[in-house]
């Protein structure tokens, strides 16, 4: 199966170890991916703060980028989001590109999403290196993909070495929003807090956060406030567990 | 000279709203720092929200149910001419009166005009958001008629000068000790905090006061075309007595409150208290249809129904028409992050929460409420809570896009939106910019990674939580570096 990433901005500034774990986990099952190099950022942040003809521009360029890709997966739920729920209506006014537009929504996958309805993948048979509890976040625009956090939970329990553990107010926005963080920071540093504390009481090691923005603003306030857990992306653990238990099949 | 000057200039739009806290920025600064009323409000607000969850899974098909009560709010709004018109006529032929008011004052007028003309002197009301909205209570005192609230939680804001700051839980800001002291002051007892005790105070002097009164006033949460009916919905019992014990009734009802038909009714029945508080039914569901027939004992003998505009045609006539399914359950309150956060009084106005940041800036203008459509995550639990599926973060987008449009967005933000779009736009400027953040983030960065102050206009991040700093690589590279090993090794 051919895949082609979309890392997104945020990943590719700030967590090059997400788009790889997401290259070498599909790779481990099965998937050839490519990366087309001209991508640039889906137009969500000009796109939520009201900048509709910005952000069309830039899904333009998206269209065109992926314009022969089989399917494009994403590590950000929220940029998948953004393509999924705004994308076709960003042309309502020109049916040419309406119609690439509804080519390239169908043919858009947040990772987990295609783990699970497309590549149908069972962890079952992966091994951490070594035992670790989990929490997850729920990142909030999965709702605009119609998803729930149990797809990723049961991945995650699948895995050899690794034990869950059920977040308070797991559903409850951590408070990035984007420019939101910034521009109502006092709002937003609340939220961060309170995300940060649920986080602390469940014990975990780590705590799953599936999109770069959450990842950032929960990674952060841990740090600020010196949380005994870390935040990473499920394809991080499974890319662990990937290479662990490849590495001991060859020994 | 100046303020001559000043007060020739345009003069500011009329306000369909009261604006009771004007400063957006001030309110959420205090309230986000305020850990008690984040825990006060997590426990109320939060455990609702829960509540909504679990009674809504009790039934079959509650996705089903939200989409059909929104159907049915859309097909109303879209002939409201006509639903309104047949419950004018549905109304008059039980022996009530209708009343069409233009705006929050008309209404008032009307209301005082009614009391003036049966020398009501004490007016007892059930709970009404809308009163909030036009601020009955202080019409009535005005021209000489004492309003009293019968909810608890209204009495309670009542007797101490304070406002609403939440649609359905009014008082939810105060704490029992805080109303202990509300009612020390006011019946000139001993402080107690003890909520059976407090109630059992207010219920006994509020029984006597029904009693008294002239005149019941209440809002209404359905009227239905079909019957001429109105339906209230409320736990305390207040409302029977208000709509029933007095010599006259007067509803009053925002224009979108009218739904075609009985067989609608259970559609919404279902939903509202689930949405509100978990409950499948509120402890009282009152139908009243018209006032008392000859040769029945009780009831008022004279009905009022009261419809008002304050602003809804407008919103009606435009793209903006779905906000006004809204049915007041609460339930967006209770499931937002940032109401949990800043609580109701933050939103400045009668309406909290995420139907707030709607509807506030719909009914009072946009250059009146700048903040009220950015200060939200756009995590969507709103549109995920609520019973008629009223896409809240999608309005909220659409109202930024016309502050961009009416020029009411700032220059520089302006500015910023559109060189960082045309950025995006191409390869090599997406990198440059991309290189010229790492150099910059990694020349303020600490040795551990993390960045502890980012400068102007980034500084908000900072104040609260770390930022990370970029790893010396970006994806790109790394990927063609994991790339260029494969293809040495083949």
């Amino acid at each position: 199966m051919k895949v082609s990433l979309f890392v997104t901005c945020l990943t590719d500034l700030f967590a090059p170890d997400v788009g790889m774990a997401v290259v070498k986990t599909l790779e481990h099952f099965g998937c050839s991916v490519d990366f087309p190099t001209a991508q640039t950022c889906c137009g969500q942040p000009a796109f939520n703060n009201g900048f509709p003809a910005e952000a069309r521009a830039l899904a333009v360029k998206m269209i065109d980028v992926f314009h022969d890709a089989d399917y494009i997966v994403t590590p950000s739920g929220s940029c998948c989001a953004m393509i999924r729920d705004h994308y076709i209506e960003l042309f309502h006014d020109d049916p040419d590109q309406r119609k690439l537009a509804e080519d390239f929504v169908a043919r858009c996958y947040e990772y987990v999403e295609f783990l699970t309805k497309i590549l149908k993948v069972d962890m079952t048979g992966l091994t951490l290196p070594k035992d670790e509890k989990f929490t997850y976040h729920f990142t909030c625009h999965l709702r605009g993909l119609g998803a729930t956090g149990e797809p990723a939970i049961r991945l995650l329990k699948q895995l050899g070495g690794a034990q869950f553990t059920e977040l308070e107010k797991s559903e409850q926005c951590c408070g990035f929003g984007g420019t939101f963080a910034i521009k109502y920071s006092d709002i937003s540093g609340a939220m961060v807090r309170d995300k940060v504390e649920c986080g602390v009481k469940t014990g975990a090691q780590t705590m799953i956060v599936n999109d770069g923005g959450c990842a950032m603003n929960i990674g952060g306030a841990c740090h600020r406030m010196e949380a005994p857990f870390r935040v990473r992306h499920i394809a991080q653990v499974i890319a662990a567990a990937v290479e662990h238990t490849a590495g001991a099949n060859v020994s | 000279m100046t303020s001559t000057l000043e007060s020739q200039s345009a003069p500011k739009r009329r306000m369909s709203l009261p604006v009771f806290h004007p400063d957006f920025m001030t309110e959420a600064h205090s309230a986000s720092a305020d850990t008690a009323l984040h825990a006060a409000l997590d426990n109320s607000v939060t455990k609702k929200d829960y509540g909504r969850r679990s009674s809504l899974a009790e039934l079959p098909d509650a996705d089903g149910l939200r989409q059909l009560a929104g159907d049915i709010k859309r097909h109303t709004l879209d002939h409201l001419d006509y639903y309104l018109e047949l419950l004018e006529r549905n109304i008059i032929k039980h022996g009530g009166k209708v009343y069409f008011a233009a705006t929050r004052e008309q209404a008032n007028d009307l209301i005082v005009n009614i009391a003036q003309r049966t020398g009501s002197k004490l007016v007892v009301k059930s709970k009404s958001m809308v009163s909030e909205e036009t601020e009955l209570n202080d019409a009535l005192i005005a021209a000489g008629i004492e309003p009293l609230e019968t909810d608890l939680g209204e009495f309670i804001l009542q007797v101490d000068h304070d406002h609403p700051t939440h649609i359905v839980m009014p008082v939810i800001h105060k704490n029992a000790a805080e109303i202990g002291r509300v009612f020390e002051r006011y019946f000139k007892t001993p402080f107690t905090d003890n909520p059976q005790e407090l109630a059992e105070m207010a219920r006994v002097y509020l029984r006597n006061r029904f009693n008294q009164a002239d005149m019941g006033i209440s809002g209404v949460n359905f009227a239905i075309a079909e019957t001429g009916s109105i339906v209230l919905c409320t736990n305390e019992g207040n409302g029977r007595m208000c709509t029933t014990r007095p010599r006259i009734h007067v509803a009053l009802m925002g224009m979108e409150k009218v739904i075609p038909s009985l067989d609608d009714l259970p559609v919404f029945l279902k939903l509202l208290a689930r949405s509100a508080s978990g409950q499948a039914l509120t402890q009282y569901t009152n139908i009243i249809t018209g006032c008392r027939r000859p040769g029945e004992h009780d009831g008022p003998e004279e009905f009022h129904l009261i419809i008002m505009d304050n602003g809804r045609a407008k919103i009606l006539a435009g793209e903006y028409r779905d906000t006004l399914r809204c049915i007041r359950c609460g339930a967006c309150l209770n499931a937002c992050p940032i109401y949990r956060k800043v609580g109701g009084r933050t939103y400045g106005s009668v309406y909290p929460g995420p139907i707030g940041a709607l509807l506030t800036p719909l009914f009072n203008g946009l250059e009146n409420h700048k903040h009220l459509p950015h200060a939200s995550s756009l995590c969507g639990a709103c549109f995920e809570a609520c019973p008629v599926k009223i896409n809240i973060p999608e309005f909220l987008i659409k109202l930024k896009r016309d502050q961009v449009e009416q020029g009411i967005t700032t220059a520089p933000e302006r500015i910023i939106f559109k060189l960082w779009s045309w950025g995006l736009r191409h390869g090599w400027s997406y990198r440059l910019g991309q290189i010229a953040q790492r150099v910059m983030m990694r020349s303020i960065g600490n040795k551990d990674g993390w960045i502890k102050k980012l400068p102007p206009p980034a500084q908000g991040w900072t104040a609260h939580r770390d930022f990370p700093m970029p790893p010396k690589h970006d994806f790109r590279y790394v990927y063609k570096q994991y790339r260029a090993i494969q293809q040495r090794g083949k």
